[in-house]
């Protein structure tokens, strides 16, 4: 009985979609979106500016993107889910074969409208792919060599096409994007524990085949004062400029570091870096709040939604973007060697934007129709 | 569908319990991110914020503004003037060549100065200031500022730079200032502290002595600059301090006069108030234009000084060791007197020569002066007298009074560093010192100030004041401002037994220029306002031969370098003595005529500028 009811009400009007969004997880974005606004104008020197312009463009076009996504059946977000893997697999083989290079990498293509980089939108792709392909497995077959074997492929496929761009860092985000997935469907803990130790093990051969950039920046993380001008002035200088912030910070558009161009990449990776500097540690702890909330409500809504796709998206997006935040903010403040990995809604970029907004897109939409069940 | 819910149902369970493990994970990492925030803002917060305004601030130190000379009647002496200056900053200027090109025109650079320029450029960074021209004549300079409109990027600068407007007078006692070198910023803190490129500091005299409180502090702009250096804008400006302005006991009017007197000559003259010890001038001849070295020597000059036969680069006065000759005969008296050798009774007989030891003897007066007392040995100079006297007092005893009266022995302690001792000699000493006995006969040629016996011009200034002062022990200082301080306890303490012998020496020194015979009586003035008492001296530079002495030639007939020095030490005015002076000129012949007559014009215009020293009503000046 209470079960028919629910399938009597599987088609929502429009009204009563507004009503089942998320407005905390909405507002929370919105927030997100309104303070790299602000931070974007201070990179560029408290003028409207070029990267202003763009960022605020981007973030419009891909909000209303969202909400428009959050409007449409998840299901269909589930049948797009291998189209769209297959797709971005096919950018990342046409950046491979005509992409534009950029500070000796080549990451993007020429989309004629819009200058993509693939990688981006793969880490959150991989995630609907995984999750639709691991949506209908029965557990007792998810442990299977066939199971393990395709999800590997799924995942390295993509990799590999980013390392070769060489961007080892994103292909790394790609894969604890897979890896979440795998870990929400349930592979056994021993793979994950082989993994790890595996990976501790050839730590010491994947260092001697890294690229003499790529080593240089994990001997720099290790000692950032043993070369400060070249190598470790990122890293020192990321840390001045967070830890001259202090406890309220220099004040909006009066973060030196930044304005004196001593901050390298300010708009893009080392955004947090901007502003902690100016907002200090409670605007940074401000900061870090809103994307606990964020997470916190995607997973929410993951543990309220009714179909194994939407859930298991959720919950790995949810850890992919924790992730992504961590990782990028350890690396502003010394933690982790410096990965190219930019801070998602924050840092200027529009792949990485879109990318996240799709994810915010298809999480609206699992809250929307969460108790949409998909066959 | 029951299997199928009941897979369900294990997947939910598996997929939940692994998002509980997730979220603890989660919860440790977040928790690790925000206590690394904590530890960078708020715990190390003082590190990084100094370390940021290390980055952002850079200072600009400016060179500092000497401070002055002044001589007794604030005067300035050694001054700062305004120097016109022509910056240019290379990447402010549209097309460097151009303007630098126009500039060579405009200033009619030589080609090698403007080899230099370019030189300099190639060395600094874009925005760093190229300095074209540090001394631009006046003419130069507003031909540029006409010109102005086609220069961009070209700048004229006002800066302030050394000067010293009476030029050759002072150079020896001021000294002169000059770019700074590695050595000087590393012997001197405040040069190093103060340092900025172009930085002039003191190279010798009082300029040098007096560097750390001349120097005075820089003035700091404090720029925010960009990662690439860049100044962005100024956030400070630290108006420096003037450096000290010294007030020096020197009369220029009396030193105009020194110089213009020893013109043409090598030569010392010091004027000492026998009171206060005062210097109030003291110059040393040839002398040159310390402005030359403001702004770098040409090389040319600097030949022209280092070769000069007359040794201008020498202070005479400090580090001219001359054999005192006749000038030491009072201190020789006031020993024999004191030891009781002699008293004013006791004569011998000058017949023009005197055997002694095996050897002869001779007195300047070929027919000898006869039966001579003590008095009329002084005002005649015998020099017969003085052998004998000298014979029977001994080296030792004769040095010890030498030695009194600040003979062998830095007057100015380490205010010169050039300062040179002299030498006193004893048998001590030579035994020391060339590990020989003394011989007798040293000694007797010691009486006349010849031989081993050496002293400076100021020396022979000092012993004339403390005869002349009534036997009284003191200090001469330059610096006004500087001898309030550290008194020496000893001052004023007598230098004799009894103060008779003093007046008996005086008297015989006020014979030797105002009585008929005496050595300077040609050159004495009668007024008694001007009164004053000297002796003189004619000290050889080499041992006259008998052959020599046979043809008795006339110091223009002896080659230049083989003329003797003459000497000349006075007090006055007579009555009531002030002032004490030491006149030497080299190889200037004899003591009587080219020596004393500078001292007659001298206590003319010392003894005139007294009232208006005394009028000065320095009370620190009065407490002697």
């Amino acid at each position: 009985m209470y079960q028919h009811t629910r399938l009597t009400t599987n088609r929502l009007g429009f009204f009563q979609k507004f009503k089942n969004f998320d407005y905390i997880l909405l507002i929370c974005i919105l927030l997100l979106g309104f303070i790299s606004l602000a931070t974007m104008y201070s990179t560029d020197g408290g003028e409207i500016k070029f990267h202003t312009k763009s960022h605020f463009t981007k973030l419009a076009v891909f909000t209303l993107m969202m909400l428009v996504m959050s409007f449409i059946n998840i299901k269909y977000w589930f049948s797009l889910g291998y189209l769209a893997y297959v797709v971005v697999v096919g950018l990342l083989v046409g950046t491979y074969l005509f992409g534009i290079t950029s500070s000796g990498s080549q990451r993007w293509i020429n989309l004629y409208f819009i200058n993509l980089q693939p990688s981006e939108l793969m880490k959150i792709f991989i995630i609907v792919c995984l999750a639709k392909f691991f949506h209908r497995m029965k557990l007792e077959n998810v442990n299977s060599i066939y199971t393990i074997l395709t999800s590997l492929i799924i995942i390295l496929l993509p990799m590999g096409l980013v390392i070769v761009q060489p961007d080892l860092g994103t292909a790394v985000l790609i894969a604890i994007s897979g890896i979440a997935v795998l870990w929400f469907a349930g592979i056994n803990y021993k793979y994950f524990i082989y993994t790890i130790l595996g990976f501790v093990i050839s730590l010491p051969f994947v260092i001697a085949f890294l690229k003499p950039y790529q080593k240089l920046r994990v001997l720099t993380f290790l000692n950032p004062d043993k070369d400060p001008l070249g190598a470790g002035y990122q890293i020192i200088q990321s840390k001045i400029a967070v830890g001259s912030g202090g406890i309220f910070g220099k004040g909006f558009l009066k973060g030196t570091q930044s304005y004196l161009e001593f901050l390298p990449e300010k708009h893009t990776d080392f955004i947090f870096t901007l502003f902690s500097e100016e907002f200090g540690f409670v605007g940074s702890a401000i900061l870090l709040v809103i994307y606990v909330i964020i997470i916190y409500r995607i997973v929410a809504i993951g543990a309220s939604s009714r179909s194994y796709f939407a859930k298991i998206f959720c919950y790995s997006f949810g850890a992919a973007i924790f992730v992504f935040i961590t990782i990028n903010m350890s690396m502003v403040l010394g933690l982790l060697p410096i990965v190219g990995s930019p801070l998602p809604i924050m840092s200027y970029g529009g792949s990485s934007m879109l990318a996240t907004m799709i994810g915010f897109g298809i999480v609206m939409s699992a809250r929307v129709h969460n108790q949409q069940l998909i066959a | 569908m029951i299997n199928s819910s009941s897979d369900n149902v294990k997947k939910l369970n598996s997929i939940n319990r692994r998002m509980f493990i997730t979220g603890s994970l989660k919860f440790f990492i977040m928790i690790g991110i925000v206590s690394r925030l904590f530890f960078l803002q708020v715990k190390e917060n003082k590190k990084y914020l100094t370390l940021s305004d290390k980055n952002r601030i850079r200072e600009w130190k400016l060179a500092p503004v000497r401070g002055e000379f002044h001589d007794y009647f604030g005067n300035v002496i050694a001054g700062n003037f305004e120097a016109y200056q022509l910056h240019v900053i290379p990447e402010q200027v549209e097309d460097f060549r151009y303007v630098i090109y126009r500039l060579k025109d405009l200033l009619e650079l030589s080609d090698n100065e403007f080899k230099k320029v370019l030189k300099k450029k190639n060395e600094i960074k874009p925005w760093e200031t190229l300095i074209v021209s540090d001394n631009l004549s006046w003419q130069k300079f507003s031909k540029i500022n006409n010109h102005l409109y086609d220069l961009n990027g070209v700048k004229p600068v006002i800066s302030i730079s050394r000067n010293y407007p009476f030029k050759e007078n002072f150079t020896h006692l001021i000294g002169y200032v000059s770019q700074a070198n590695q050595d000087d910023i590393e012997s001197t803190q405040a040069i190093k502290k103060n340092f900025v490129p172009g930085l002039k500091v003191g190279k010798v005299g009082l300029e040098k002595t007096f560097e750390e409180k001349l120097i005075g502090t820089n003035d700091i702009e404090r720029y925010e600059v960009n990662a690439y250096g860049r100044r962005i804008s100024q956030l400070e400006f630290q108006k420096g301090e003037k450096g000290k302005t010294l007030r020096l006991t020197i009369d220029t009017e009396v030193q105009k006069l020194a110089n213009e007197l020893l013109k043409d000559k090598a030569g010392s003259i010091c004027v000492m108030d026998i009171y206060t010890g005062a210097v109030v001038a003291m110059h040393s001849s040839p002398s040159f234009d310390p402005n030359l070295f403001v702004f770098g020597i040409s090389q040319d000059d600097w030949q022209l000084i280092r070769n000069d036969p007359m040794k201008p680069l020498v202070n005479k006065t400090l580090q001219g060791n001359y054999s005192p000759g006749s000038t030491i005969k009072p201190i020789v008296a006031l020993s024999a007197l004191e030891n009781g050798i002699v008293n004013t009774n006791f004569t011998v007989r000058c017949t023009g020569k005197t055997e002694m030891y095996g050897q002869t003897y001779h007195c300047w007066k070929k027919k000898g002066h006869g039966y001579v007392s003590l008095r009329n040995a002084m005002k005649q100079s015998c020099d017969t007298y003085f052998y004998e006297i000298a014979r029977k007092l001994g080296v030792d005893k004769l040095s010890e009074t030498a030695k009194k009266f600040g003979l062998g022995e830095k007057v100015f302690g380490n205010l010169f560093d050039i300062e040179k001792k002299g030498l006193i000699p004893n048998t001590q000493w030579k035994k020391n010192a060339l590990g020989k006995g003394w011989l007798l006969g040293e000694t007797i040629i010691t009486g006349i100030g010849q031989g081993y016996i050496q002293t400076t011009p100021i020396q022979l200034c000092l012993m004339t004041a403390q005869i002349a002062n009534g036997g009284y022990k003191i200090y001469p200082h330059i610096v006004v401002d500087d001898k309030v301080k550290d008194q020496p306890t000893d001052k004023f303490t007598p230098l004799y037994k009894n103060s008779k012998n003093i007046k008996i020496v005086q008297d015989a020194i006020f014979g030797s220029t105002n009585e008929v015979m005496g050595t300077s009586y040609r050159s004495r003035i009668d007024n008694p306002k001007y009164q004053f008492a000297g002796k003189t001296g004619t000290a050889q530079v080499k041992k006259i031969t008998e052959e020599e002495r046979e043809l008795d030639l006339k110091t223009f007939q002896i080659p230049y370098e083989q003329r003797d020095h003459a000497l000349y030490v006075a007090f006055g005015p007579y009555k009531n003595p002030r002032y004490a002076l030491s006149v030497i000129v080299e190889h200037g012949g004899n003591g009587s005529t080219t020596a004393a007559p500078m001292a007659t014009k001298l206590f003319k215009l010392i003894i005139d500028r007294h009232k208006i020293r005394e009028s000065l009503g320095n009370k620190k000046y009065l407490e002697i």
